[in-house]
């Protein structure tokens, strides 16, 4: 800084020369850009970032334990409060990695509304990612937009769960409920107005010069930095690994759907934020083509020990009832072994690590969760860049923070 | 799927073959139990030579207290080129819950040992930064060890 600003009042005192020390600036745990409560120790140069240090635990809730002393059944609702924004990928990956232990074989129709309902929440994620790093950004109206869209969407899951955020939908062999009267109705209308919503977020952010000045170049990561810092999901798709673990590793019959992995080279802010811009436009398409395939039949697998019945069969047999009893009292046992479940949530590799002993309930859970990973990498994309720019790279890695402390 | 996955380690036993100690083949996965010293070259091994690039996960185990050996380091390798997936799995004692950091290989191992250092105790040799991450640092005892009750021993106060 120069001293060519001339008549300065006394009063204000002009720094003539860089700090001699650095500064340390505790961001957060209430900021409110960092979504949710964590915690950045920025050392400052100015407005340098010369290193930052993560915080977090503050939301730690032990779930992990929980999950110890709690039936396979049970564990579905713990996993609706890990990543709040998308617990119905939690709940696939936690239902899946069960079945992979029990061998079951889910039904079509299960597997379509499945399908269907992950790919709506995962719209639903990236609408609040984009709302809030807009916000973060100053664009305030973009978020007002992506609420509404979101909106539409958590009716349409509270309609066929009941739960707007922790719908709790899947089931250890299927679903809790069929979808309700009217819900495909429902489901092609939101559809159908979507395309429009994507147009709005394309004027009102992708064009923006502001926009772009604020993101292109920020929080630079390249490819070989981004996968030995494990990241996943849009994170990695932004520096140019063509990786999508719905294609790759598919599950629940992703492999018959047609879909495209968006990718994006340059590794920055801008880079993520169009990638899950256009990973919005391939949900939409897989959102169709399951609409398309929705046909009548059975949503839980044959498994009279694991599934509970139908209320009507407990009137009629006896045997359904005394599987309903048994299952709701004592458990199902599930084979002896463990397996690693991984699957493509909103936010990249949703990886569930499950052991069991043989007995009702699991021995170890663990959920690797993409924002506890992609968190890790902020230092390195973050040293360099101004504090300013933090903020844009804290929206632009998507992180939450109940799926980072469980 | 797992006859690439069994190539692979053969590869490794021909490599050296106290490498492996044992081969578990169940639920279309593989893992293999890699003796404590070695577990770094393995993993670089499998990094260097065979594409596994990414370690997706990295997670601890408790068996219970009466099991010998007690504690399992789980380490969950993918590869970003030909889509594979490798468990390796290392083995602990009670008394020595120690096993070499995989650290200077990947740096998301990192999170991942402090995590499992936090919660279960095992120490990670050679890490750079090994203090607790989801608990408060004056937390006493380790909570996912199976010992530890659910409750904890007394109500934990922030002051």
């Amino acid at each position: 800084m120069s001293t060519a600003v001339e008549n300065i009042p006394s009063q204000f005192e002009v720094m003539d020369q860089s700090l001699e020390s650095e500064m340390t600036l505790s961001m957060g745990p209430q900021h409110p850009s960092t979504h949710g409560v964590l915690r950045l120790d920025l050392r400052l140069d100015g407005e340098l970032v010369v290193k930052a240090i993560p915080d977090i635990g503050y939301l730690h809730t032990g779930m992990e334990k929980l999950f110890e002393y709690k039936k396979y059944q049970q564990g579905i609702v713990i996993t609706d409060r890990m990543d709040y924004l998308n617990p119905l990928g939690n709940n696939l990956a936690y239902v899946m990695a069960a079945e992979k232990l029990l061998g079951l074989e889910i039904p079509e129709r299960a597997q379509v509304i499945r399908v269907l309902m992950c790919e709506l929440q995962r719209i639903a994620s990236h609408m609040v990612w984009l709302g809030t790093s807009a916000l973060d950004l100053g664009a305030m109206s973009v978020f007002f937009f992506c609420f509404r869209q979101r909106e539409k969407i958590l009716n349409l899951i509270e309609a066929a769960s009941g739960g707007r955020m922790t719908p709790s939908y899947f089931r250890i062999g299927g679903l809790m409920m069929d979808l309700p009267a009217g819900f495909d109705s429902r489901c092609k209308q939101f559809s159908a107005d979507f395309p429009e919503a994507l147009d709005t977020f394309d004027t009102l952010a992708t064009g923006n010069t502001i926009w772009q000045s604020r993101t292109k170049g920020v929080g630079v990561i390249d490819k070989e930095e981004a996968i030995n810092w494990g990241l996943t999901g849009p994170c990695l798709r932004g520096s140019g690994v063509e990786l999508d673990l719905r294609k790759v590793n598919p599950y629940t019959g992703y492999e018959t759907y047609d879909f495209d992995i968006p990718t994006e080279t340059d590794g920055d802010v801008w880079s993520r934020y169009k990638v899950r811009m256009r990973e919005l436009n391939e949900s939409h398409k897989i959102v169709r083509q399951a609409l398309e395939r929705l046909k009548p039949g059975p949503i839980k697998a044959d498994a009279p020990k694991v599934v509970l019945p139908d209320r009507d069969d407990m009137r009629k047999h006896m045997d359904s009832l005394i599987h309903h009893f048994l299952i709701v009292a004592e458990g199902f046992n599930v084979p002896a072994g463990e397996v690693y479940m991984p699957i493509e949530a909103s936010k990249g590799e949703l990886g569930v690590y499950m052991k069991s002993n043989g007995g009702p309930k699991p021995e170890r859970v663990h959920f690797r969760g993409p924002s506890f990973v992609n968190l890790s990498a902020l230092p390195v994309m973050s040293e360099g860049e101004m504090v300013a720019d933090v903020v844009a790279i804290i929206g632009s890695l998507d992180i939450v923070l109940g799926e980072i402390d469980r | 799927m797992t006859e690439k996955l069994h190539e692979f380690v053969e590869k490794l036993k021909e490599e050296n073959a106290a490498w492996v100690t044992d081969v578990i083949a169940a639920f279309d996965e593989v893992t293999v139990i890699v003796p404590r010293e070695s577990i770094v070259d393995v993993c670089w091994s499998l990094k260097s030579k065979h594409g596994f690039d990414m370690l997706a996960d990295l997670c601890g185990a408790d068996r219970g207290p009466e099991e010998e050996p007690r504690f399992e380091v789980n380490y969950h390798l993918f590869s970003t080129t030909h889509y594979s997936r490798l468990r390796l799995k290392v083995l602990l004692s009670e008394d020595e819950p120690k096993v070499p950091t995989v650290t200077t290989l990947w740096k998301t191992a990192d999170w991942h040992e402090r995590e499992t250092y936090d919660l279960f105790g095992i120490l990670f040799d050679g890490h750079p930064d090994l203090r607790r991450i989801l608990l408060p640092s004056d937390f006493d005892g380790h909570a996912l060890r199976k010992d530890y009750p659910l409750r904890g021993y007394e109500p934990y106060s922030m002051n």
